[in-house]
């Protein structure tokens, strides 16, 4: 009976995890090594006696591509300004928002918020509508306004800046948020001192604030680069790529490969592009939280 | 004077207020009219912003423009599987994490760290691959197995059966509590406020996915709302937009009802995802 006992007790535990360690097997370890595997092949998926090894070709003509280079060209640039407008947007929101919990500041994050939770589906919908060229309501109020009108996301000069502004608008909200949290975090009693010391409103905000969320910073940086870096949903509703290839972005170059030219090696090819990246960016993020430094 | 510009300071704060309020919440409210307006209205330039007369009807042409009674199943079927798996596996993996020292733990622990971090964009080729293989395609098994384990979900779950007083425990242990007691009757409870958060993520991105079922779907029986609204587009094609918003409130409206009425509870489980 102790036997048994003490062999329930060891084994337990591995019963409890084992469903979720069979989930992420299948569906993140297994799908992860397939990927690396499937990029070194040419895959037949008619005839799959035809698939066969070929190396690193996938890689070699897929960096030749134009529409290879033209998604991490656009990739690039989506996230940074994506990094730079969102950092700078959600902490001013939030200093300006966080402050003091009066009713119309909750009514502001709110509202600032609320594209967050709102399908991608429905707002590239109203976008699209809005930013329509000929009777959309954007040029509408640029025409009354009596200012240029815009082409919006059917001119190759506009469209990348437009589905940027989409994304702005539609993710500013959830990092205000994360900043208001960091913020209320940091102890009242520093900025007492600070006051004490007569230190100005941007002096204190430099020389306190900052190096106080700075974690909260960094989160919100490698959050931001990962959730640009798989960006396809919005580009595959608001311009499908086009024009011209203007708004092709990584995650969208694997998904034509994949289901319009039915080319799996070159797919997987960027796939592992993408995995490398969020990689290095998941490897910085956990360093980050395990040395847990506030001030730099 | 320093009254004076202090009011003006005052004033421009709110107006400046107002202005962010309306910049965030107008596109709903267009949708909104956009859905209510005449063929006529939305085809003219400049836009019209409120209709003359509302056309309730354009709701019914959006329904009746695809099988949306099947997308709307789907999405509700999905999401009740999805949520009723994950938390059957979840709960029991927390609880062994939480609870137990074995030999693998900290790898394995790992292992869900970096499951929470791998996006569905990389893992999507081989995952549908594997679901052809398995002859799942023209079933929602695809929209639902891969979700089955919530990274996210073990984690913080663990966060809080690790706050559960140690005596509490021993003292159930003594009454000679089965395992499945304990998880019931004690931690269960103690953990509701993370359970909640758990189930609304769950919700709201599965409510919201669209690029997954995009792919693993072929047929419309199998598709759930956000496809078939995103397909209204090409079928209305770029000129009833007045239906195309209607369909879109049906994708809206659900979450829009749940977020007035636990704003402050969304907003708070949101602003504390990012900091652990």
């Amino acid at each position: 009976m102790r036997k048994i006992d003490k062999i329930k007790q060891y084994v337990f535990p591995y019963l409890l995890i084992l469903p979720s360690m069979v989930g992420i097997g299948l569906f993140v370890v297994y799908p992860i090594i397939k990927v690396i595997i499937l990029s070194f092949y040419s895959t037949n998926m008619i005839n799959p006696a035809k698939t066969k090894y070929v190396g690193f070709e996938n890689y070699i003509k897929m960096f030749n591509k134009v529409m290879f280079k033209k998604a991490m060209v656009n990739t690039s640039i989506y996230t940074l300004v994506m990094i730079v407008v969102v950092l700078a947007l959600s902490l001013l929101l939030a200093v300006w928002l966080g402050q003091k919990s009066s009713r119309i500041n909750y009514i502001c994050q709110m509202a600032v918020f609320l594209p967050h939770i709102i399908s991608i589906v429905s707002v590239a919908l109203i976008f699209v509508q809005m930013m329509e060229p000929n009777f959309g309501l954007f040029n509408s109020i640029l025409v009354a306004l009596n200012l240029p009108t815009s082409r919006w996301l059917q001119s190759s000069d506009t469209a990348l800046m437009s589905v940027l502004l989409v994304s702005i608008w539609k993710s500013v909200g959830y990092y205000t948020l994360i900043f208001i949290a960091a913020l209320q975090s940091v102890p009242r009693d520093i900025y007492e001192a600070a006051e004490l010391d007569n230190a100005g409103k941007f002096k204190t905000f430099y020389k306190i604030t900052l190096p106080m969320i700075s974690p909260q910073i960094f989160f919100v940086v490698i959050v931001l680069t990962i959730g640009s870096f798989k960006v396809i949903e919005t580009i595959r509703l608001m311009t499908n790529g086009g024009p011209n290839n203007a708004t092709t972005s990584l995650v969208f170059y694997i998904y034509r490969e994949v289901f319009n030219n039915t080319d799996i090696g070159k797919g997987a090819a960027a796939g592992v592009v993408l995995m490398v990246i969020v990689g290095i960016m998941t490897v910085l993020y956990f360093s980050s939280l395990s040395k847990r430094v506030h001030y730099r | 004077m320093y009254g004076v510009s202090q009011n003006i300071k005052n004033t421009a704060n709110i107006i400046l207020k107002i202005l962010v309020v309306a910049i965030f919440a107008f596109p709903f409210l267009w949708v909104i009219s956009v859905s209510l307006q005449t063929d006529a209205e939305v085809n003219t330039f400049p836009a019209t912003i409120i209709p003359k007369t509302p056309q309730f009807n354009n709701y019914v042409r959006a329904w009746q423009a695809g099988p949306f009674l099947t997308y709307f199943k789907n999405s509700v079927v999905i999401i009740v599987a999805i949520i009723t798996i994950q938390m059957l596996i979840m709960i029991p993996a927390a609880y062994a994490f939480a609870m137990y020292d074995f030999k693998l733990k900290n790898i394995l622990f790992s292992l869900v760290l970096i499951a929470f971090m791998v996006p569905t964009q990389v893992t999507f080729v081989p995952v549908y691959l594997m679901m052809g293989e398995w002859g799942l395609l023209r079933t929602l098994w695809p929209q639902i197995l891969p979700f089955m384990t919530n990274a996210f979900g073990i984690f913080l779950l663990r966060q809080y059966f690790m706050q559960v007083p140690e005596e509490l425990i021993e003292a159930a242990r003594l009454d000679n509590a089965s395992e499945l007691k304990i998880v019931y009757k004690l931690m269960i409870p103690m953990a509701k406020p993370a359970l909640a958060t758990i189930i609304l993520f769950s919700f709201v991105s599965h409510w919201n996915e669209y690029f997954w079922p995009l792919i693993m779907t072929n047929t419309t029986d199998v598709r759930p709302l956000t496809v078939g609204i995103a397909a209204l587009k090409s079928t209305e094609g770029f000129v009833n937009w007045n239906t195309i918003m209607a369909g879109n409130m049906f994708l809206i409206a659900p979450i829009l009802i749940v977020y007035v009425f636990c704003s402050r509870f969304i907003i708070k489980a949101f602003s504390y995802s990012g900091i652990k």
